[in-house]
């Protein structure tokens, strides 16, 4: 009897062993550290990243984590300064001893970041850093696919778009936020616009934060262009167009640099309002079974959280894409050391919701994956290039 | 610089006196406070937001109309006002330290309606939103019409109130000499408990009025600040009448400014006249 017993014993260790050798449970988890804006002005935006970031650390686990270890995320708040993600991100490799960095929301915060990255010699994979020209480091890759000079290439892609049109535009009004990812993609618009004959009929800049909009819409009234170029981030697109309605003008044609989604999608005066984006969640993007099943994910936890658009569009499929490409080096290179993991990504093409990026070009940018879309229905849809658009959606015409 | 044309420049300027009223509104209870309380009551600005949610809250769940929400905002506003001068009062708070304290205030409230309302955008959609109507070239929205006449009513009446009501008198003699006033029977703790909630439920109206007119985030509470503390020191300390005439002074040179230059141009000009104003007539202020 107390052999069977010493026997069982045996053979009970023994499948306890071959079944915890593959998941190694003493293996501490992967921790990937990271700031978000969680609070202060750039929160309603940042809350879609930390949703995103929630949800694919969570389908990774279930995966089985990265080689094989649990994935955790160490997410602070930087509450919207730059000046508080840099002290983060040093405390998140000094104090938290991170094994990998993800960047943080926003450009201000994410050159924050870079500073640090660059003095621990650290990867940063960022999601939402709007000035190309200004990522120096060599080890910093940015899975926002705008292309390394978008201040050029985008606008043209936006005249393109309103070219195809019945009633292409012949005059311009470019209103900008002196934001400086916004300001330097209308200086870029206004330098396009005229190298293709448009006529620029206003220009007019204000401060981040400005609250008055009345007398700028009355000047837009006043000069009454066939395009409106708004250079708006977050609010300021809705606090323009409600200012705009007071007075009874609708614009013509209509373009908003970075505005918060939900709310222009769901505003009336938004119709045919067109903006930037990498992805909507719409075929052809959602042809792509990841990206389908994020879509899908994604719009339930949104909903429960209350997000007032639940769809997913650029800021959600950039962050998503950022974790795409982390987890593509670390799962290539079975490494999670910083140089190894950096000199794939510069020497690879990673498959992401928004398509194949590439880091071989300048400030570590690949191709310009911008597209066009538009407010139709409440909701944004792709209309340009044609074949980025939604089933059946055209760019709507006034 | 081109001239602008009648109707851009009158637009401009009926829409700096709208902004201005708010301007007034929101430096109404500041102004109060400060001068006749000695509270820089930074928390002043995230009360009016917090009033600001719950019209948004009422209207929108409840189906309140959002004037009506006032009935419920106003006397909610005024106790909190007198439970913070009965704190204030407690723990003997200086002027100073009231700065710090109402910060620290302003944060909480802040982090309570990110809590409750998300970080998002939330923008009022009212009957009164699509209200408008025209006099002549001019577009007159009427929820800023609203905003202007509230703020001249309430300036006007507590104006009147501090000049001609004995309970009025009692505020301006216990905020000029303390003592003295004591001394002729006047319950300065009881004027300042009250006062405090009349400021409260000030910033509680102008949470609605800006409700009204203005897409609400947690963060737009800090927006404010700066210009509303110019509107009050130009105005001066304590009196009903100066921060309705000083913003709207300063609304208009903005918009005005903003017509006629660039409108990157407009922030300075708030500072500006303070300073003009300090520089040459430095005991008005």
């Amino acid at each position: 009897m107390n052999g069977f017993v010493r026997r069982f014993a045996v053979c009970i260790i023994l499948l306890a062993g071959v079944f915890t050798i593959g998941a190694a449970p003493g293996d501490p988890p992967i921790r990937i550290g990271s700031t978000l804006a969680l609070t202060g002005p750039l929160a309603s935006t940042a809350l879609v990243h930390k949703l995103t970031g929630e949800i694919y650390v969570e389908g990774l686990n279930r995966r089985g984590g990265l080689l094989g270890r649990q994935v955790e995320w160490i997410v602070k708040d930087d509450q919207s300064k730059p000046e508080l993600a840099r002290t983060l991100y040093e405390q998140l490799i000094t104090v938290d001893k991170v094994d990998l960095l993800l960047g943080p929301y926003a450009t201000g915060a994410i050159l924050s970041a870079m500073g640090v990255a660059q003095r621990y010699n650290k990867l940063l994979v960022h999601h939402t850093f709007g000035i190309p020209s200004l990522a120096k480091y060599d080890a910093q890759f940015p899975t926002w696919s705008l292309g390394p000079d978008p201040a050029t290439t985008f606008p043209n892609t936006v005249l393109d778009a309103l070219a195809s049109t019945p009633k292409p535009p012949k005059t311009i009004a470019i209103v900008t936020s002196k934001f400086p990812s916004v300001h330097f993609m209308s200086l870029g618009a206004r330098e396009i616009a005229r190298k293709r004959g448009l006529q620029e009929i206003l220009f007019l800049e204000w401060e981040f934060g400005n609250r008055d909009f009345g007398a700028i819409a009355a000047r837009i009234k006043d000069a009454n262009p066939d395009f409106l170029w708004v250079g708006a981030i977050g609010l300021e697109g809705n606090q323009l167009l409600d200012a705009l309605k007071k007075i009874d003008y609708t614009p013509r044609y209509h373009f908003y640099m970075y505005p918060a989604p939900g709310p222009m999608a769901q505003a009336p005066e938004a119709k045919n309002a067109l903006a930037g984006t990498i992805f909507e969640q719409d075929p052809p993007f959602t042809d792509n079974p990841s990206a389908a099943e994020f879509s899908k994910i994604f719009n339930e936890r949104a909903t429960k959280a209350g997000l007032p658009y639940s769809r997913v569009e650029t800021q959600a499929a950039a962050s998503y894409t950022a974790w795409q490409v982390l987890e593509a080096a670390v799962t290539a290179t079975k490494s999670l050391d910083d140089k190894v993991l950096a000199e794939w990504l510069r020497t690879h093409r990673v498959d992401t919701i928004q398509g194949k990026l590439r880091f071989d070009g300048p400030s570590n940018y690949g191709d310009d994956l911008m597209r066009v879309k538009q407010v139709q229905n409440g909701r944004w849809v792709t209309v340009w290039p044609k074949a980025f658009a939604a089933p059946g959606a055209t760019l709507a015409t006034p | 610089m081109a001239l602008p044309n009648f109707a851009l420049l009158a637009q401009s300027i009926l829409s700096g006196i709208f902004t201005g009223a708010l301007y007034g509104l929101l430096g109404l209870g500041l102004s109060l406070s400060w001068g006749m309380l000695r509270q820089i009551n930074l928390a002043h600005f995230a009360l009016a937001f917090l009033g600001a949610y719950l019209c948004y809250q009422l209207s929108t769940v409840n189906g309140m109309d959002p004037l009506a929400t006032m009935l419920v905002i106003v006397p909610c506003f005024f106790a909190i006002g007198v439970a913070l001068q009965w704190i204030f009062a407690r723990f003997r708070i200086s002027a100073f330290n009231s700065l710090l304290v109402t910060f620290g205030l302003t944060v909480i409230v802040e982090s309570v309606i990110q809590s409750v309302w998300t970080a998002d955008f939330r923008r009022l959609a009212s009957g009164y939103s699509d209200m408008k109507f025209r006099v002549g070239v001019l577009y007159v929205p009427v929820p800023e019409l609203l905003t202007l006449m509230l703020s001249l009513t309430l300036s006007f009446a507590i104006w009147a109130a501090l000049r001609y009501t004995d309970l009025g008198r009692a505020m301006r003699a216990s905020a000029e000499d303390a003592p003295i006033a004591a001394a002729f029977g006047v319950n300065q703790k009881g004027l300042a408990l009250l006062l405090s909630g009349v400021c409260a439920a000030l910033a509680g109206v102008a949470g609605v009025c800006i409700a009204l007119s203005y897409t609400l985030a947690p963060a737009q509470i800090y927006t404010w600040i700066g210009v509303v503390f110019a509107v009050v020191m130009l105005g001066g300390l304590g009196r009903a009448l100066g921060p309705l005439i000083a913003g709207i002074l300063i609304g208009v040179s903005e918009s005005v400014t903003m017509a006629v230059t660039a409108p990157s141009w407009a922030p300075l000009v708030s500072f500006s006249l303070l300073i003009v104003v300090l520089l040459v007539r430095p005991g008005k202020v």
